[in-house]
């Protein structure tokens, strides 16, 4: 899930690309073929029949069972749109979906703008010698299993683990906690996991981005006497519209989408209080066995998703 | 001028190591943390950072069996064998068809698989653990793999597109001109070219699949036939009390795609940022 969105920037500009004109001009084919057309479909077809069977399929299944109450061994009855209305009506599953816009602040907005200065700091380290290492250590949680990080992050907030004994050194030990445990603590601290993960990765797309940028737009401003900080208004921030668009998007459908961390870290307690919408789902098909309502929760996530992500590709489209 | 120059780069000199040295130890925390503690003796309860005055590199022997690792890394090397050549081998053939050959609905199908880019695996994991029970594949490895094969099209599709779409023109050409069909300029020109594209591809996908934690905890029951991130859950349910050995067990469960990412990185940034040129 995680490294898969990593070359966001590539593909979204790339996938405007036009067909080539080439190929739209008739060839004239020296030897007898089969007719290019169906040579062309039957070029698609281990693809198509991969993404139709296991993705499109199973899509439309989840849709489906949205509309019935099952328990997925009995027989199904149809109720119409009841899931979604229990959905939108029970603590438990709508709390899952605020949870979920809350993550955001964690997940994108705070790994977004750290990123940025960040980036904006290093920016000279873009292209030095230490750059290698030091994006290499930056981008360490992307590539290890979330499952692993939720581990290790839960192992820094139990009662004896490694913050609340900082906090216990420094003499602020009645701040110490179960971090994970605490009704009021346990979203935050999941969502510090997600900037952890975001921000190495928000810091790295955007020194790439700089490193593209015309060098002598920095020097014009830099003639013109601009402080650091109209610097990086006038300059950074307008080049790199396009890697911010990116890092929005992909750092908003983890916090959506976020399911390794919590899963493993708290599986959505204490109480509900991290509940999040994918593991609402698996907890109510495999737990509960309410396989209709954790089929309406799918189609909700993909809905939140799709309206995050469609308006903001459209705005990392430059004129 | 001069002066705000050097006035500039000097306070950077400064300030920019500061930061990093900071990031990259917020970064590393949760690694160094679960480090010091593998390396305590079993039988104690350590603290979060309490360095190790005797350290017990037994226990990473020790997680290695209770993890029963060595069935794990088979486990997982069979799922990244079943799973990536095959999505590599889809994608391309789709990606040069979209990209290169002149076929009917190029852009609907097109639009089709990008449709599937936003789809998180937890929308479609509940209707997949019944088509694979209907297929008799629940608790097979098979499970995983057709699933992940399936999922990594949308995106396999959509890279391979990108690349093959921005081919110079004239070397097609001259493959026509030379009276090559689609399998010959195929074979001769695109794929040898392509290949950075498809090596990119791969290892975006190879790591995907190696950590791929929720397929493999839905779809196959027996930790022993998962992916090593999908038996770490099992792991520290079985140890919850020893914490020691659950992060020796979660350091090595790590470490096989944390040293590929590692020897690869230069490469990975590379073809990243030439993906980004093309647009």
């Amino acid at each position: 899930m995680t490294l898969q969105q990593w070359q966001g920037p590539a593909t979204h500009r790339a996938g405007r690309a036009g067909f080539s004109p080439l190929n739209a001009r008739p060839g004239r084919p020296r030897r007898r073929r089969v007719r290019p057309q169906l040579a062309g479909w039957l070029w698609m077809a281990p693809a198509l029949t991969a993404y139709g069977l296991f993705v499109l399929y199973p899509l439309s299944q989840t849709v489906r069972y949205s509309l019935y109450d099952w328990d997925g061994v009995g027989s199904a009855v149809f109720i119409g749109l009841d899931n979604y209305a229990a959905v939108f009506s029970e603590p438990e599953l709508y709390s899952a979906i605020v949870h979920a816009f809350e993550l955001i602040v964690f997940f994108s907005f705070v790994p977004t703008v750290t990123g940025l200065v960040l980036a904006a700091i290093l920016r000279e380290l873009s292209t030095g010698a230490g750059a290698t290492l030091v994006r290499t250590l930056l981008f360490l949680p992307q590539a290890i299993p979330l499952a692993a990080a939720a581990i290790a992050w839960t192992w820094l907030y139990a009662n004896n683990g490694l913050i609340n004994q900082v906090l216990r050194e420094v003499g602020l030990g009645r701040l110490a906690r179960p971090w994970l445990a605490e009704f009021d603590t346990a979203l935050p601290a999941v969502g510090v996991i997600g900037s952890w993960l975001a921000v190495g990765f928000a810091t790295v797309l955007f020194l790439a981005g700089i490193g593209k940028t015309d060098p002598s737009l920095y020097e014009a401003a830099r003639l013109d006497g601009a402080g650091r900080v109209r610097e990086f208004l006038a300059v950074t921030l307008p080049a790199l519209r396009q890697e911010i668009v990116v890092c929005v998007t992909v750092t908003v459908i983890w916090a959506l989408a976020s399911f390794d961390i919590i899963y493993v870290s708290t599986r959505g307690g204490p109480g509900y209080q991290t509940m999040v919408p994918g593991v609402a789902i698996v907890l109510q098909a495999f737990t509960a066995h309410e396989v209709g309502l954790a089929s309406a929760l799918a189609v909700v996530l993909l809905v939140m998703v799709l309206c995050v992500a469609l308006p903001l590709q459209r705005l990392g489209r430059p004129e | 001028m001069t002066s705000i120059t050097s006035r500039r780069s000097a306070s950077e000199r400064i300030l920019a190591p500061a930061i990093i040295i900071v990031v990259i130890g917020f970064t590393l925390t949760p690694f160094v943390s679960m480090l010091l503690t593998a390396l305590q003796p079993r039988d104690t309860i350590p603290t979060g950072l309490s360095w190790p005055t005797d350290p017990q590199w037994h226990n990473f022997v020790d997680a290695w069996t209770a993890a029963n690792m060595t069935a794990l890394l088979q486990s997982s090397a069979i799922i990244v064998l079943g799973v990536v050549p095959a999505s590599l081998v889809c994608a391309t053939m789709a990606g040069y068809a979209l990209g290169q050959l002149r076929i009917p609905a190029a852009r609907p199908l097109f639009l089709l698989f990008v449709a599937g880019l936003t789809i998180p695996f937890e929308a479609l994991v509940v209707p997949l653990y019944y088509e694979m029970r209907d297929l008799g594949l629940l608790n097979t490895r098979a499970a995983v793999i057709l699933a992940l094969i399936g999922l990594f099209q949308p995106f396999g599709v959509f890279w391979m597109r990108a690349h093959f779409v921005t081919f110079p023109p004239h070397l097609a050409e001259a493959a026509r001109v030379d009276g090559a069909g689609p399998w010959a300029s195929f074979r001769r020109i695109h794929l040898p070219l392509a290949m950075p594209a498809i090596a990119a591809l791969g290892l975006l996908q190879f790591l995907t699949t190696w950590n791929q934690f929720i397929l493999a905890i839905i779809l196959i029951d027996d930790p022993a036939k998962r992916t090593m991130a999908g038996a770490l859950g099992a792991f520290v349910g079985e140890h919850s009390t020893d914490i020691v050995l659950i992060c020796a067990g979660a350091l090595l469960i790590m470490l096989p795609g944390t040293i590929v990412f590692i020897i690869l990185q230069r490469q990975f940034v590379r073809a990243l940022l030439q993906g980004a040129v093309k647009g």
